[in-house]
């Protein structure tokens, strides 16, 4: 693996390539890296009820990590530490269950499935969820999971259980179940593309070499869809240390995670502090994807 | 040919002549000006109905167009956009947000028709020529501004006012009785063990800890100064009171949204919670019993109002103005009176209520007949009452209001501590 950019032939009249970059470049800069400054800025100002203040402080981070240092009365980490690492624990835990799920519908999709109409039959049914809203697809659950909802009714009718069960919903359960049922498709696609893409012959020559039908999924699959499981991971892991509503509609609102904090303080007009927990959710999230990308180098494998 | 060619031009000239007149005597723009302005209506949903718009329409011409949002975000477009709205309808306890940014104009009382019959509670403080709980941002505290463009609030009536009231109402705790099958009289209830996993608080910081309050007031761990300003002592005690609780699986959910705690209750995942009174009527709706307790410590009361935003000027202005005059005349209020709100003037209300709705709305008697909603869903049956009683017991027994404290900040880093726990 050698960093950087592979280098390119020198390109003969400078400006042409230049100029071809430049509406994306425009893009790009006014609606991200120009916001992107803009919540980098409002971090260090102040603020009062009713006004930003401009200025350079650092109160903003100073109040993110007061009493970090140490754990409060309950034993717990302060409420900054302890809401990243609830938020990092339900990205970890929806990361792991979509890749696994993932990667077997992928993997049956690419691989059982013979016929190339069934193959596109079946992975437009993977989508037919999407074509619902997002908060339609979780809120359906609640009726479902609830103290008198369905699945608690029919595990007394058939006398499974005799109390409903409340774990259920309002739950780190709950929260992880809408997780998986709304994004495994964000896994499943780039998973699914990667496969597509990997020459057969590969995995008959691996056959006949011996490989048991793990060995070759071990060693021909997953290494070459490596580059799909990267980008796949790379959906799950910031949509969902970003979410909000899903934590707060499934979880009952008691469930914290950052992107609800950050809400909350934006809707009582502490944007400062809010923006200042953005930049730290922002550098969470790249030194994950630095991490992922360490592993897999995403530049060499596309 | 000439001929033609000649007419035609003096045709030409005739249309340029024409639109030049038109110009000049300026008869273009009047066609415009007697086209009805639109107004743009920030506020809540709760208070935004359909039919209001529809009927004011109907009555002067003008047109409302409403702009739904939460109440936090009403005070934060207040704040940070006050062009994007022509009228708005705001919580007195946002006011403390708005009123030092300048964004809103004081209300010319002499403009309105009404001003000096809009009930004492907000004027004064009082119920029944009684003063009534003023802990929190009590609307009389934040009712005047010293002159049309102040940023500071004026210490007693003045010309100019802040918000014309829309609405207001005093909160308390929403039960399941069928569920509860007891009679329930204070509001430490909401912690007792007994409702473990069945309760709920509502998740909105401001009204959340002020509720919360009312609890550590019942269960007798301490007594505030000010529940509506507390100090940060008395927010620690406060918001451990609630981590506890929660720690020992007291809350079901926490709820943000109005919707959101009609299906708690309604499913049975609550029997108990904080909760506001259009919801419980959303509760009977559905055909389950649902009560808005009336609870010995008192009520935590809220209102609204009409404020208009310093970039509205000329004919808008006096459309808002219109609008705000309509709306104190009567119809509106009736109409929010059926609905369990209690509306600003009381006496035009009246008019436009029925004998029999009254006493039961506004006087705690008995229906004679069944009482049915705007929409006319049957509320309560013949001989049913209100719960609360009448305007004077209910309204009497306020003890806060909804609130922003000088901890405000604070307050909210606590909240989220306790959502967190």
């Amino acid at each position: 693996m050698t960093p950087g950019f592979p280098r390119l032939p020198r390109a003969r009249g400078a400006l042409h390539p230049w100029l071809q970059a430049l509406p994306f470049t425009a893009v790009f800069a006014m609606f991200f890296l120009v916001p992107l400054g803009l919540v980098v800025m409002v971090g260090f100002w102040d603020f009062n009820e009713y006004a930003l203040i401009p200025a350079f402080t650092w109160r903003n981070y100073g109040k993110l990590l007061e009493g970090c240092s140490r754990l409060n009365e309950y034993g717990d980490p302060c409420v900054t530490v302890s809401t990243y690492l609830s938020t990092l624990r339900f990205a970890l835990a929806a990361w792991a269950i979509t890749l696994v799920l993932g990667f077997a519908l992928a993997y049956f999709l690419a691989f059982h499935v013979r016929s190339a109409a069934m193959q596109t039959l079946l992975f437009v049914v993977c989508t037919v969820p999407f074509w619902t809203s997002n908060v339609i697809r979780m809120v359906s659950w609640i009726p479902l999971l609830g103290r008198n909802g369905l699945v608690n009714q029919t595990l007394i009718a058939t006398h499974l259980i005799d109390r409903p069960l409340d774990w259920l919903l309002y739950s780190p359960f709950s929260v992880l179940l809408a997780y998986v049922h709304l994004y495994t498709m964000f896994m499943i696609v780039p998973v699914f593309n990667s496969m597509m893409r990997i020459d057969r012959a590969l995995l008959e020559a691996a056959r006949d070499a011996g490989a048991s039908a793990w060995q070759s999924l071990w060693h021909v699959v997953v290494p070459l869809s490596r580059s799909g499981i990267l980008i796949g991971s790379i959906f799950i892991l910031t949509i969902v240390m970003g979410d909000f509503v899903t934590v707060g509609v499934m979880g009952g609102g008691q469930i914290a995670s950052v992107g609800k904090m950050i809400q909350v303080q934006t809707s009582y007009m502490q944007f400062p502090l809010a923006a200042a927990n953005a930049v730290v959710l922002l550098l969470t999230v790249l030194l994950i994807i630095r991490g992922l990308t360490r592993v897999v180098d995403i530049r060499k494998e596309l | 040919m000439p001929n033609d060619s000649n007419g035609s031009r003096i045709g030409r000239r005739g249309v340029l002549k024409g639109a030049a007149a038109i110009l000049a005597t300026g008869t273009f723009p009047a066609i415009h000006a007697q086209e009805k302005p639109t107004l743009r209506y920030l506020g809540t949903a709760v208070n935004q109905d359909k039919r209001i718009a529809e009927k004011f329409q109907a009555d002067t011409g003008i047109r409302i167009q409403y702009v739904a949002v939460t109440t936090d975000e009403v005070a934060k477009r207040a704040v940070t956009s006050p062009s994007s709205f022509d009228l708005i309808d705001t919580e007195y306890f946002s006011l403390k947000k708005i009123v030092p940014t300048g964004n809103l104009i004081g209300i010319d009382a002499r403009r309105i028709k009404n001003a000096d019959r809009i009930t004492p509670l907000f004027t004064k403080g009082e119920v029944g020529g009684k003063a009534v709980g003023d802990q929190g941002t009590a609307p009389k505290k934040v009712m005047y501004l010293p002159g049309a463009r102040a940023t500071a609030f004026a210490t007693g009536p003045t010309q100019f006012m802040t918000l014309i009231p829309t609405v207001y109402n005093a909160d308390t705790l929403g039960i399941r009785p069928d569920l509860i099958k007891r009679p329930i009289t204070s509001w430490a209830e909401l912690l007792n063990p007994q409702f473990k996993g069945r309760a709920s608080i509502l998740n909105i910081p401001s009204i959340g800890i002020m509720d919360a309050a009312m609890v550590v007031e019942a269960m007798g761990l301490h007594k505030y100064q000010d529940k509506g300003n507390m100090t940060r002592a008395e927010i620690d005690l406060t918001i451990k009171t609630l981590i506890e609780a929660k720690k020992a699986g007291q809350f079901r959910a926490l709820w943000k949204d109005f919707n959101e705690s009609v299906n708690l209750m309604a499913s049975g995942e609550v029997v108990i919670q904080s909760m506001w009174s259009p919801a419980v009527t959303a509760v009977r709706g559905k055909g389950i019993d649902c009560v808005f307790q009336p609870l010995k410590e008192g009520y935590r009361a809220w209102a609204a109002g009409f404020g208009i935003p310093k970039t509205v000027s000329g004919k808008q202005l006096d459309a808002c103005y219109e609008f705000i005059n309509w709306f104190l005349d009567g119809w509106a209020g009736a109409y929010l009176n059926r609905q369990g709100y209690y509306s600003a003037v009381l006496d035009t209300a009246k008019a436009r209520m029925e004998a029999d709705e009254w006493a039961y709305w506004m006087e705690g008697k008995p229906a004679a007949k069944d009482i049915k909603s705007p929409r006319g869903e049957v509320l309560a049956k013949a001989g049913s009452v209100r719960d609360g009683g009448s305007y004077e017991q209910r309204m009497g027994g306020i003890a806060c209001w909804n609130a922003v404290m000088d901890e405000n900040e604070y307050m909210v880093r606590k909240w989220n501590e306790f959502v967190a726990a």
